[in-house]
């Protein structure tokens, strides 16, 4: 063992010095954005005419899941702090930008109908929304994690599932969509408060804009942001702080503010997503979405996956959107196939597919010796990655 | 000026009073001891100073700064840092990102580099182990661990809450021995200890605490010479 330390630290130092700062952010971030962009895009040009539109749209839920999942994963795995609210973020999120899109392209175009084609006004209106659904659920997501601060476990998990319960029953309580311009202009405060999104019955009419692009894209964005996350001294600290508060507090890590941090990062992505996925063909937003049942889907993805494995994560975010769709016959006994697999998993590998670490963590000893100390690996947007 | 000046500190935790006006100080380039029996509020002096604790009255000024009504992690950025009691460093953790969670609130990279390598100096066994993952050190190791984490703060004052607890003689041994070089290299140190044998030969100056009070003061050797301390905590008859 001493030989053998002996011989790996200076190799280590010889090492060149990586990029550091602000500029080697942008750096060494720059050419896996590249990367997964040309994916994005050579996935949205190829993909749907050569496999179809059924399978399209199961690598766009698989794209949608894996944001959600790894941002999920930035408050349950990497910080601890059990988070059963997800689903809210994401539903506040897609309200928002399906608000900004209806009514924007109303206002604009007099349609709530698309405008234009790939990166048309229409699509860039619609990742606009998509950001600011993101900003919004930010926002939400410091509200939430204020509890964080003096909750653990158990009870800060009750805490964010009402937090998700209590924005179903209020988006219930919303007013139907206006879908015309004139209507819109003859409104009065009845009509637009609480604001117009329809009710218990769901968001309809909003424009579907959600593309293979898009989703891609703002994955590569969500995977690049976590996987940096996760070997800055801001990663660190989350992690310290999941490890032993104490002992994070103890090396001047400000816990509180880690821990609201870490809501807010996870509730933009969540927000984020949630802008997609009201934008998705075949889907209709509705209150529901931010309830108890959907945010547990992506609690089993995170813990399938393991606490802390971004790449774990994005596996099971993976095998949990095209398990549903395989087993479609069963549907009614999916909930019990959830249960039956979050038992066996806990039973079997508590720590999850990876635990806390990467798909390629798993090599001979001398190579993953060499892996944990590389940098950031290339994930772009390959959603069998 | 005194480094740190404790004066009169109470601390409750509910209706039980840990503390009961205990005041110490700290000189600049001193070892001080306070080693006292279980529960006699030796870690909760410790964790108040942190700041982890709030005192219910009392004060704390350390290096010219009132600090006792501040967040934990502005007083680990002052200089005063603390290895805490049972090692608590991070087990999912290689032992290379626990040195560097110690130089959590630092931005001078160099500098950083220089202060990891000194505390590899002075623990080569952790540098052996700088990619393991720290939860598979054995406890002596994650003790230096957690002294090395300490140090990588650069602290002015490094507060060591029991570094031998649990630990094999031979290794009680070899920690102080560190002590007594990080100490020589300039930094101040407050060992907190039931090991008080080992603690007054490496201290200056030493405070035997008593269910929350301070009993007794003195110069090290002092109180290792006297009957009390001697028949209290060395086990002499």
């Amino acid at each position: 063992m001493t030989q053998q330390g002996l011989a790996t630290a200076p190799l280590e130092s010889a090492r060149p010095p990586r990029e550091r700062g602000l500029v080697g952010t942008v750096v060494n971030s720059a050419w896996p954005v590249a990367v997964g962009l040309t994916v994005a895009a050579m996935m949205h040009v190829m993909l749907p005419t050569t496999i179809g539109p059924f399978y399209t749209r199961i690598v766009i839920d698989s794209g949608i899941a894996i944001i959600l999942a790894v941002s999920l994963n930035i408050v349950n795995g990497m910080t601890g702090q059990f988070s059963l609210g997800h689903a809210a973020f994401l539903a506040l999120g897609g309200y928002t930008a399906g608000m900004i899109t209806f009514y924007g392209s109303l206002l604009l175009w007099n349609s709530p109908a698309k405008q234009g084609g790939f990166l048309g006004s229409g699509e860039w209106l619609f990742a606009f929304a998509c950001l600011m659904g993101g900003i919004v659920a930010t926002l939400a997501g410091y509200v939430v994690g204020l509890p964080s601060l003096r909750l653990r476990g158990d009870y800060l998990a009750i805490v964010t599932l009402g937090f998700g319960e209590i924005l179903r029953v209020i988006l219930q309580q919303t007013r139907p969509v206006i879908d015309s311009v004139e209507k819109l202009k003859n409104a009065g405060a009845a009509q637009l408060w609480p604001p117009p999104v329809g009710g218990a019955v769901g968001f309809n009419g909003l424009p579907k804009y959600t593309n293979l692009f898009w989703v891609y894209a703002f994955a590569t964005f969500m995977l690049v942001v976590a996987f940096r996350l996760k070997r800055s001294s801001l990663g660190r600290a989350m992690i310290s702080v999941r490890e032993d508060e104490f002992a994070a507090q103890a090396m001047g890590v400000n816990v509180a503010r880690i821990k609201v941090l870490a809501f807010m990062i996870a509730a933009f992505f969540a927000g984020l997503a949630g802008g997609l996925y009201a934008h998705e063909s075949g889907l209709i937003m509705s209150p529901r979405d931010a309830g108890f049942q959907r945010s547990l889907d992506y609690v089993l993805m995170t813990v399938l996956g393991g606490r802390g494995s971004i790449s774990g994560v994005m596996l099971a975010a993976i095998i949990l959107t095209v398990m549903p769709e395989a087993l479609r016959d069963f549907d009614q006994y999916r909930l019990i196939v959830y249960a039956l697999l979050l038992i066996g998993m806990m039973l079997l590998r508590p720590q999850g597919l990876f635990g806390i670490h990467e798909v390629w963590d798993w090599r001979p000893r001398w190579r993953s010796r060499a892996a944990t100390t590389r940098s950031m690996p290339a994930k772009g947007g390959r959603p069998n990655a | 000026m005194s480094l740190l000046v404790v004066d009169n500190l109470s601390v409750f935790y509910g209706a039980i009073e840990a503390l009961r006006g205990v005041s110490l100080h700290v000189e600049q380039g001193e070892v001080v001891t306070l080693i006292g029996a279980n529960g006699a509020g030796k870690s909760t002096t410790l964790r108040t100073i942190s700041g982890l604790l709030p005192p219910k009255t009392g004060t704390i000024r350390f290096d010219g700064q009132t600090i006792h009504n501040w967040q934990p992690h502005r007083i680990v950025k002052s200089g005063l840092v603390q290895a805490p009691e049972g090692r608590k460093i991070f087990a999912n953790l290689t032992v290379d990102e626990n040195l560097q969670l110690g130089a959590f609130l630092r931005t001078d990279r160099t500098a950083i580099r220089a202060d990891r390598d000194r505390a590899l100096e002075l623990f080569p066994r952790v540098r052996e182990r700088l990619n393991q993952q720290a939860g598979t050190l054995s406890g002596g190791e994650q003790q230096m661990l957690a002294i090395a984490r300490a140090l990588v703060a650069r602290p002015k004052l490094l507060m060591l809450d029991e570094p031998s607890l649990g630990l094999a003689p031979q290794l009680v041994r070899t920690i102080f021995q560190v002590i007594r070089e990080i100490n020589l290299a300039g930094t101040t140190i407050l060992l907190v200890e039931q090991n008080a044998n080992m603690a007054l030969q490496v201290a200056h100056r030493a405070y035997v605490i008593e269910v929350g009070r301070i009993r007794m003061e003195g110069p090290a050797a002092e109180l290792a010479a006297s009957d009390e301390v001697r028949k209290a905590y060395l086990g002499a008859h």
